[in-house]
């Protein structure tokens, strides 16, 4: 009896955790910093691991239900107005940014009489993204949704879960010019001349440097390293010198040493414009440079000039920390580099090896956009609504504030022109490097972005077979090899999907 | 003999019950049969196309050879942690069971780490063990010892072992704590009579008399390693480097929360849960026929 009962009561336990659905991720692996990180949340990404400053709360954004979810400082939202027309926006920017977003959206609503933004956190990208699908699939989808640039080509293939921009900005009569947009920002989330999503936060990555410790070692910190021969030669000298514990390091490791690295030597990541022109792309990142870079990477590791600092953006905390002298860093860790470093840095572009016939030309940008999205008993007005919201961040007045606030890239042509005129960059020397590393040449087939089915799962891809070649399992060929091997599965498998 | 109580009523039992069989039901039963059934579909992550495709997931699932690699680091990690465990928290258990000076402080102290979660546990091994920023492993690296979790795999699956079991051996030992404690003073001081000393009074009383809460604490840690310990994975290494700490549960996660393959994490979860089944059938099945109740 006892025996049967204590049987029973075990299976039953065990089963209910077997069957559970997969679990929500738990707070964040952040790296752990004693100050709180201003930016580092401006990246797209895999992982649900956008350092914020406050913790996250633990319980999960419940998708299915209409309940507001808390935020981490759990203020009461403001209730809505009676007789407006609201719309909820579900984003997944931590604080601190998360706050400008949300004053902007008050700033928003404030200007308005008939319509309401509601703006609600629901956690890191991620979660943002998989809070959005079981909406959806439930029947009560929010009416913008705040993507990661890597989720684009899942947004693009549910046709009928989302309404695409042009088409909203043909249905409500609110003109929504895609000429006033960065060509670099707004060719990421269009299909030829349509925009489908709605840009917001883009970054692009930077190189970064701490300017006492070059000193230290000697090195000219007015002559920032240009190539990569440059930047290994100037790692070995701060480590060498003994100026830094680790010479060079980067942060978002496929996005600034490969996504970024492919578009900045005019050489594909994929084929098809990397995926932007269908979804029969083919991975085409195990090239001879390709595997020359890597290589070049972990011979550094060897002569110990570079130390790999984990997945996303788990590195960014070895640069202010002053552990490594170089990073490769988002344009939106600016913020965060500012308030955590206690030494002096400098910011350039990123290098190149410099027998590339060409190169360097564009950098490509990373971080989110807004997407509409369907759900059973939409109104007209609802789409107005959003279409009205579209229309106001896009207003050179409010563009430029969420550019110098946040460090992210301006997204139109007239927020740039008004930061230029408000004379911020005079105040804020390097600030403008980042829009010039993204707009210095024409993009080309190769550096007008990405479009890759599963992107994030092919970013994790590389992670594995890149850590297996630092620990020496594998050589660059091979792991460049099996990446682009598993990667074009991945890819196989989503075209399937969609067929 | 037992007595046995007998209700007149027969409503009245299943009245009863309800509250429990309601959760069962609504918490249990139902997700269960959602993810059997999307175990067997082939479906974009919004529910636009959906495809049955029979058994297609498990034959895909079951024949990746990176499942093979995580069937194989679950293992290592599952028996590791329930060793390691099992090993410090008897330990632990004989010596508080002892009449020591402040024992009760002593107890209440190593309950402690039980009432942290999963996640919060890995960010506090985190800032000890990090080779960068973390007090011990900075102090590792200085000392000259090559230590970075970030890129061995090996030192990796040391550290989620470590941290995890941290976590579970609280637990394990208050339950040992509480069958040392059963047992009869009696018995003890008569085989202390007949002479025997510290580990033969250990090997031959006190194991075999605690032999079933060590039979339930085996079934409870496998258990706890095979599913309780995403959080300590997912905040100290992502399942990497490399896929040197994906187990099948974190597994299970990737694929159905950040790559969208609704289908196959399903199945993963079917095969999980059969896994799982099996596991413990067998040891009620081979183990409990030793095990001496009392």
């Amino acid at each position: 009896m006892k025996r049967t009962i204590l049987f029973a009561l075990i299976l039953l336990a065990v089963l209910f955790v077997a069957c559970a659905p997969a679990p929500t991720p738990a707070p964040t692996a952040a790296p752990p910093t004693a100050a709180p990180k201003p930016t580092d949340a401006p990246k797209p990404t895999t992982a649900p691991a956008e350092p914020t400053a406050a913790p996250k709360p633990t319980e999960a954004p419940k998708p299915t239900t209409a309940a507001p979810a808390p935020t981490a400082t759990a203020a009461p939202r403001p209730t809505i107005p009676a007789g407006r027309v609201a719309v909820e926006f579900w984003f997944g920017l931590g604080k601190p940014l998360g706050d400008v977003l949300e004053a902007v959206v008050m700033d928003f609503n404030k200007s308005q009489t008939k319509y309401y933004v509601d703006a609600i956190y629901k956690g890191a990208y991620v979660d943002t993204m998989n809070a959005a699908i079981a909406a959806y699939r439930a029947g009560k989808a929010p009416h913008i949704v705040q993507m990661f640039e890597v989720g684009t080509a899942t947004m693009m293939a549910a046709k009928g879960a989302i309404k695409p921009v042009y088409q909203l900005s043909k249905e409500t009569g609110v003109v929504l010019d895609p000429k006033i947009y960065i060509p670099a920002v707004r060719g990421y989330y269009s299909e030829g001349e349509n925009m489908i999503s709605m840009p917001l936060n883009s970054s692009t990555p930077m190189m970064y440097y701490n300017i006492d410790a070059f000193k230290k070692a000697g090195l000219d910190p007015t002559k920032p390293p240009k190539t990569w021969t440059e930047v290994r030669a100037a790692a070995k000298k701060l480590v060498d010198s003994g100026a830094t514990k680790c010479g060079f390091t980067f942060e978002w490791p496929t996005w600034t040493q490969l996504e970024n690295f492919s578009a900045l030597h005019n050489v594909p990541l994929a084929t098809k414009t990397n995926g932007m022109m269908g979804m029969d792309a083919e991975l085409k990142f195990n090239s001879d440079l390709h595997i020359r870079h890597l290589q070049t990477l972990m011979d550094m590791a060897k002569e110990g000039s570079f130390k790999y600092g984990g997945r996303d953006g788990a590195a960014t905390v070895l640069f202010p920390s002053g552990e490594c002298g170089i990073i490769h860093a988002s344009s939106a860790a600016r913020a965060r580099i500012k308030s955590e470093s206690k030494f002096e840095w400098g910011v350039t572009f990123l290098p190149y090896y410099d027998d590339v016939p060409g190169a360097p030309i564009n950098s490509i940008i990373g971080g989110a956009s807004l997407w509409v999205m369907n759900s059973p008993g939409r109104t007209a007005d609802e789409y107005k609504a959003i279409a009205e919201f579209f229309a106001y961040i896009s207003k050179p007045e409010v563009d430029a504030r969420w550019h110098q606030e946040t460090g992210y890239l301006p997204i139109t042509h007239g927020g740039n022109d008004k930061t230029k005129a408000d004379g911020f960059y005079q105040k804020n020397p390097g600030a403008d490097l980042p829009y010039q590393q993204l707009t210095r040449t024409q993009p080309t087939e190769n550096s007008l972005g990405l479009r890759l089915g599963d992107m994030p799962q092919i970013r994790i891809i590389v992670y594995e077979e890149w850590e297996k070649a630092f620990q020496g399992q594998q050589t660059a060929k091979q792991a460049m090899d099996n990446a682009v091997k598993r990667g074009n599965d991945v890819l196989r498998a989503f075209e399937k999907l969609y067929k | 003999m037992q007595r046995r109580v007998v209700f007149n009523n027969r409503i009245l039992p299943y009245f009863l019950l309800l509250p429990q069989l309601v959760i069962t039901i609504v918490f249990f039963f139902w997700p269960a049969s959602q993810a059997i059934y999307q175990s067997v579909l082939k479906q974009d992550p919004f529910g636009l196309r959906t495809t049955f495709v029979y058994l297609e997931n498990f034959s895909t699932v079951l024949s990746d050879p990176l499942y093979i690699e995580s069937i194989q680091v679950t293992i290592v990690f599952s028996i590791s942690v329930t060793v390691f465990v099992m090993t410090l928290a008897l330990l632990f258990a004989v010596m508080a069971d002892r009449q020591i000076r402040g024992a009760q402080t002593y107890k209440t102290l190593l309950l402690w780490p039980y009432a942290l979660a999963p996640a919060v546990a890995a960010v506090l091994w985190m800032f000890i063990f990090h080779p960068a920023i973390g007090v011990f492993g900075k102090t590792l690296n200085n000392a000259g010892l090559k230590w970075d979790y970030q890129l061995n795999g090996a030192q990796a699956l040391l550290l989620v072992v470590v941290a995890s079991s941290w976590k579970q051996i609280a637990h394990n030992f208050l339950f040992f704590l509480a069958g040392l404690q059963s047992i009869p003073t009696a018995v003890v001081e008569a085989a202390m009579i007949d002479g025997a000393g510290g580990w033969k009074l250990f090997r031959a009383i006190l194991l075999p008399l605690i032999s079933p809460t060590t039979f339930y604490l085996i079934t409870i840690n496998l258990v706890f390693a095979f599913f309780d310990t995403f959080g300590v994975i997912h905040a100290l290494t992502h399942g990497g480097p490399g896929r040197s700490t994906t187990t099948l549960m974190y597994k299970v996660y990737m694929d159905g929360y950040v790559n969208l393959n609704l289908g196959q994490s399903a199945a993963q979860s079917v095969i999980l849960m059969l896994i799982v089944s099996v596991l413990v059938w067998m040891q009620f099945r081979f183990v409990e026929g030793k095990v001496h109740y009392t």
